[in-house]
C-alpha cells in the first residue's frame, strides 16, 4: 500500500519535527559529554553510534525492511536458533 | 468514528477515562488479564482479579454506553513462579465460559526465561484443548525480537493452533512480518517511549497494509494514553487515507477476530445495550 502523500509532501510535513529530533539527539549526546566520567566502552554508546550510521546510510533500506527496522534490530538482543532443545522445553 | 480498543487495562484507569474514550467515539474495549503492579501471593488473589474483570470492569463500561470483554491467564511476570501459575492455569476455566470472555490472554514472554516459556506452553495446551482464542504479548524493548521469535517457535510447533485465532500484540518494526507472515493477527501498541507512535503505527500499515492489523492503547498502570487510537486516526486522516481504510484497522478488523469467540455477544453502537445501573 503507497503512501498517499508525496515525497516533497510528506518532506515539507514533517522537515522541521525531523530537525526538532536530530537536534534533540544531538543535545542529548553533549549532555552526556559534559558529565563527568566516561561512557566509551558502554555497549550502549556502541549502539547509539550504530543507530546514527544507519540512518544516514543512504540506499538498500527498503530491500533490508527500512530504517526503523534496522534501528530496532541494532537495539535487540539476538535470537538463538535451537533454544528449545536447549532447554528441553 | 466509532472503534474498539482491543487491548486496554482499564483495571488501572479511573471512570472518568472511561468517560472519556466514549466521547472520543470508543464503543467496545478488550482487557487482557496482566500485572497488577505487584506479584500476587496467592491463587485467590487470582480469582478475585478475575471477577473484578468479568463482573465490575463490564458494569463501568456500560454506564458509558461501552462494552468490555476480557482474557483470562497469569502474565508472564508472575510466571517465573511455575508453581502458582499451574494453579491459576487449572483455575481459569471456572471464567472462560463467562459472558463476554474472549479466551486465554495476554499469554506471552517478558524476560524470555525457561520457566515464562514453560508456563507460555501450558497456557497454549489449555488454549488448544478448549479451542480457546489466544491474545499474545510480546516482550518490551532489547528483548522484543528475541522474545517474539521464541514465542513464533512455540505457536508454530503446535500444530493444533489455527493462526486465524491468535493476535500477536504490541508489534513493531522489527516484529510486524514474523507474525503477519505466518498468518496471525498482529496489534499495534500506541505507548510513549517503549512501543510505538501513531505516526510509526501508519507507516507500518502502508507497509504491510490493512489486513489481521489492529491498533490499541494498552492504557494501563504506566505512562500510557488510553486515547491512542483516536490519535492514530487523526494520524491516518493527515497523511490522507480514506475513512474506510481507518475503519477497518479500528472497528472492522477487531469485530473480526473477536467474532471468532463463542463469548463475544456485540451490540453495534446503532442499538446501544440498555444501561445497568
Amino acid at each position: 500500500m503507497p503512501c498517499v502523500l508525496s515525497a516533497p509532501q510528506l518532506l515539507a510535513r514533517d522537515f522541521l519535527e525531523i530537525r526538532a529530533k536530530i537536534l534533540e539527539v544531538a543535545a542529548s549526546l553533549d549532555r552526556i559529554e559534559r558529565g563527568d566520567g566516561s561512557v566509551a566502552d558502554d555497549p550502549r554508546t556502541a549502539q547509539i553510534r550504530a543507530g546514527l550510521e544507519a540512518l544516514s546510510a543512504d540506499d538498500g533500506h527498503v530491500e533490508r525492511g527500512g530504517r526503523a527496522e534496522q534501528v530496532q534490530l541494532i537495539f535487540s538482543l539476538p535470537y538463538e536458533e535451537g533454544w528449545r532443545r536447549k532447554w528441553n522445553v | 468514528m466509532y472503534y474498539i480498543d482491543p487491548h486496554i487495562h482499564m483495571v488501572s484507569r479511573t471512570t472518568d477515562d472511561y468517560e472519556t474514550l466514549a466521547k472520543m467515539g470508543c464503543v467496545a474495549m478488550s482487557e487482557p488479564a496482566f500485572w497488577a503492579g505487584f506479584d500476587r501471593g496467592s491463587v485467590d488473589g487470582f480469582r478475585d482479579y478475575f471477577r473484578q474483570l468479568t463482573t465490575f470492569e463490564p458494569k463501568r463500561a456500560g454506564w458509558y454506553h461501552m462494552q468490555h470483554f476480557t482474557w483470562m491467564c497469569i502474565n508472564a511476570k508472575e510466571a517465573e513462579n511455575v508453581r502458582l501459575s499451574r494453579e491459576v492455569i487449572a483455575m481459569m476455566p471456572e471464567f472462560l465460559d463467562m459472558p463476554g470472555v474472549l479466551g486465554v490472554g495476554e499469554i506471552g514472554l517478558n524476560k524470555n526465561s525457561k520457566n515464562e516459556s514453560i508456563v507460555f506452553l501450558e497456557h497454549l495446551d489449555l488454549a488448544a484443548k478448549r479451542s480457546e482464542q489466544i491474545l499474545i504479548h510480546t516482550p518490551h524493548l532489547e528483548d522484543k525480537y528475541k522474545g517474539t521469535r521464541m514465542i513464533i517457535d512455540m505457536l508454530c510447533d503446535d500444530r493444533r493452533l489455527d493462526h486465524g485465532r491468535v493476535l500477536v500484540d504490541h508489534v513493531e518494526e522489527h516484529t510486524i512480518r514474523l507474525a503477519i507472515e505466518e498468518g496471525f493477527w498482529a496489534g499495534m501498541t500506541l505507548y510513549p517511549t517503549s512501543k510505538c507512535t501513531p505516526e510509526r503505527a501508519v507507516d507500518m500499515v502502508e507497509t504491510y497494509g490493512p489486513e489481521r492489523l489492529m491498533v490499541n492503547s494498552a492504557g494501563d498502570w504506566g505512562p500510557s494514553k488510553p486515547t491512542a487510537v483516536p490519535d492514530f486516526i487523526l494520524a491516518m486522516r493527515r497523511r490522507g487515507h480514506p475513512e474506510s481504510l481507518i475503519r477497518k484497522i479500528v472497528y472492522d478488523n477487531p469485530l473480526e477476530f473477536f467474532s471468532q469467540s463463542r463469548n463475544f455477544n456485540f451490540t453495534p453502537p446503532e442499538t446501544p445495550a440498555t444501561v445497568e445501573g
